[in-house]
């Protein structure tokens, strides 16, 4: 679609110190990152203040609250852990995400310092750099993401869309059809006043377990 | 006067009694009916007042219709701020889908935002960053359309197996509404795009003022073709809860980048690659390998009624089947139902003609004879796209994906009308 050639004048120039306040995104080449290091150590004693209540001490979850380290290799499992270390491309988007919308209930309360030394100990809870290791925004880059390459861009329109853009079944599909699975055999579905009968004696048995979205 | 006060419980109980009655007289067909005391007496609405003009400046539904909700799924997520609540499709109907319990989902909770502290920055690769204020936002040229915003999530908890009995817990993480804002171009071209140069290779980053920010990167041609930046839905200002005062609207793609409380569209030379497009978003294969920018929702539908939360309580004769399709590639054409989990199907009717990312309303109208059913509904997009099964989905993706999740719902309806989420074979 065309570009419209006037303008209307709307609106007013943004200063710099508008742009700096807000424009905190890191890109995965480091662009955005301001100057400034983290050590390990200095990392764990933030993370144990300020994180490890959700995120145990060990970066490695508490309850339900989001893993950040662990699940090396289980991507294909059956139950994928997917954290930092195991499945993040970018360290650029732990860093940017930490910068701004971290600690949950008290984002952008971190100093750049206090995020690099964060951001140093999720690392050291992956087991990717040692306890010594010191991060900065000269070598941020040089950190070594394990999933890097994990990612594909999506490629339905080749994989899936051919194969579902035919015209389908209408008459005699299949021979029998049968009851695999039943909601009612799991009850994890939230009471409701209003429901109707109760439920009947489950009559099939199934082994899955309730999956949510992560947070 | 306590007989003329409808809320009354002893007379919602009498009216319960009567329902009863006459549905029991119309069970026995050709027999009598009996006279109807809803007839034959003067009701009390029929002789006093009602409530006068001043009672309600903003009303709400009526309390007979309180189940009528948004609702939540306690064990999903860690808490209730970064969470998703569920759209009661199953006691809708049509295609608008009333704010007040449109489904909601934040990463760092609702946010109070007032017109007057609103701010909107464009920055990036343009020839001036600019600020607006939301009245300057107000007098550019304006749009309205109706689009579908789904969760990429919806669906997702069913990925393993039928889990959530009732078509508002596994797919109402969708709403519809009219929206009413500026071509997201509109905006761009005040900036100037001059300086970004070649377009095609351009993206826009988007976040919002919540502490969670929800950024995601944004390709420019998409940027300039349909995305728009809301302040209206269904007519009013968008609800506190939907990103008041200021929305993006992204016609057909994913709801996470839908972003609200929309204070800065940055104009780069790629992705950002934020957490909200690496961590979620990103939908993990068979092998281990996840899919990324996976935007558009696929062509979907679901039976709404009969469904788990809407069983039949009229016993046989004539049933309206009827249910949503949608598709984030263009426009519903047909659906198709099932009354025998997949064995056959018929061409169920649209209410209106399907229209560009927008749910369509479809109706089967049936004369059910108490017989068992395995309802399934199948859309047809403008693409020639046809909704696959799960198990196809499965098939080619695995069971780890959480995301778009477009797979054929199937509902168990058993010979006293109540229904069940299943699969089958």
């Amino acid at each position: 679609p065309p570009v419209l050639a006037d303008t209307l004048g709307l609106g007013r120039p943004a200063t710099e110190a508008e742009i700096k306040a807000w424009d905190l995104d890191v890109r995965p080449d480091g662009r955005g990152l301001p100057p400034g290091s983290g050590s390990v150590a200095d990392g764990e004693e933030l993370f144990v203040d300020y994180c490890s209540v959700c995120h145990g001490v060990f970066a490695e979850g508490v309850d339900n609250w989001p893993e950040l380290a662990g699940g090396d290799d289980t991507l294909a499992d059956e139950d994928p852990v997917k954290t930092v270390g195991s499945y993040w491309p970018y360290l650029s988007t732990a860093w940017d995400y930490v910068h701004r919308s971290m600690p949950y209930g008290n984002a952008q309360s971190l100093t750049h310092d206090e995020v690099y030394a964060i951001v140093a100990y999720i690392l050291y809870s992956n087991f990717l750099v040692e306890d010594d290791f010191v991060l900065s925004h000269e070598n941020f880059l040089e950190v070594e993401m394990p999933n890097a390459d994990g990612f594909i861009v999506d490629d339905r329109a080749e994989t899936e869309y051919p194969v579902f853009s035919t015209a389908p079944c209408m008459t005699d599909c299949k021979d029998s059809v049968e009851i695999t699975m039943r909601a009612r055999v799991l009850d994890v579905t939230p009471e409701d006043d209003s429901a109707a009968a109760p439920a009947p004696e489950p009559e099939v048995t199934q082994a899955a377990a309730p999956a949510g979205p992560d947070p | 006067m306590s007989t003329s006060n409808p809320s009354d419980p002893g007379r919602r109980g009498f009216l319960k009694g009567a329902a009863a009655v006459t549905a029991g007289a119309a069970t026995a067909g050709a027999a009598r009916a009996a006279d109807d005391p809803l007839i034959t007496e003067v009701q009390p609405w029929a002789q006093s007042f009602g409530d006068g003009v001043d009672a309600t400046p903003y009303g709400m539904p009526i309390e007979y219709e309180s189940d009528v909700v948004r609702r939540n799924v306690e064990w999903l997520t860690a808490d209730t701020i970064s969470s998703i609540n569920f759209t009661p499709i199953h006691a809708l109907d049509g295609t608008i889908t009333p704010q007040g319990c449109a489904f909601e989902r934040h990463h760092s909770g609702a946010i109070d935002l007032p017109k007057e502290d609103y701010r909107l920055m464009i920055n990036g690769l343009v020839d001036t960053p600019l600020v607006f204020t939301y009245a300057d936002l107000e007098r550019f040229p304006r749009e309205n359309h109706v689009y579908f915003c789904e969760c990429a999530a919806n669906t997702g908890m069913e990925w393993a197996g039928a889990q959530l009995n009732g078509a508002q817990f596994t797919h109402g993480m969708i709403h519809n509404m009219e929206y009413s804002g500026i071509p997201l171009r509109t905006l761009l071209n005040e900036a100037g795009l001059d300086a970004a140069g070649d377009l095609a290779d351009k993206w826009v980053f988007v976040e919002g003022a919540d502490a969670s920010s929800n950024g995601r990167s944004i390709p420019m041609v998409k940027a300039l073709d349909d995305v728009l930046v809301a302040f209206k839905a269904n007519g009013e200002a968008l609800r506190k809860e939907h990103g008041y005062p200021v929305r993006l609207v992204v016609p057909g793609w994913e709801g996470n980048m839908w972003v609200k409380w929309l204070r800065r569209v940055e104009v780069m030379d790629g992705p950002v690659e934020s957490r909200e497009e690496t961590s979620k978003y990103t939908d993990v294969l068979e092998d281990g390998t996840a899919r990324k920018w996976t935007w558009e929702m696929d062509a979907k539908s679901v039976v709404t009624s009969p469904s788990p939360q809407a069983p039949i309580t009229h016993g046989k004769g004539p049933l309206v089947i009827t249910g949503l399709a949608w598709s984030g590639r263009g426009s519903i054409t047909r659906v198709d139902v099932s009354l025998d989990g997949g064995k056959n199907w018929q061409e169920a009717r649209l209410a209106a003609p399907g229209t560009d990312k927008a749910l369509t309303r479809f109706y089967l109208d049936h004369d059910w004879q108490g017989e068992e059913m395995l309802l399934q509904s199948r859309a047809h997009d403008s693409t020639g796209y046809v909704q696959p099964t799960k198990n196809q989905l499965r098939e080619m993706r695995g069971l780890n994906s959480i995301y778009h999740n477009n797979g054929i719902q199937t509902w168990w309806v058993r010979e006293t009308g109540e229904a069940e989420n299943v699969e089958v074979s």
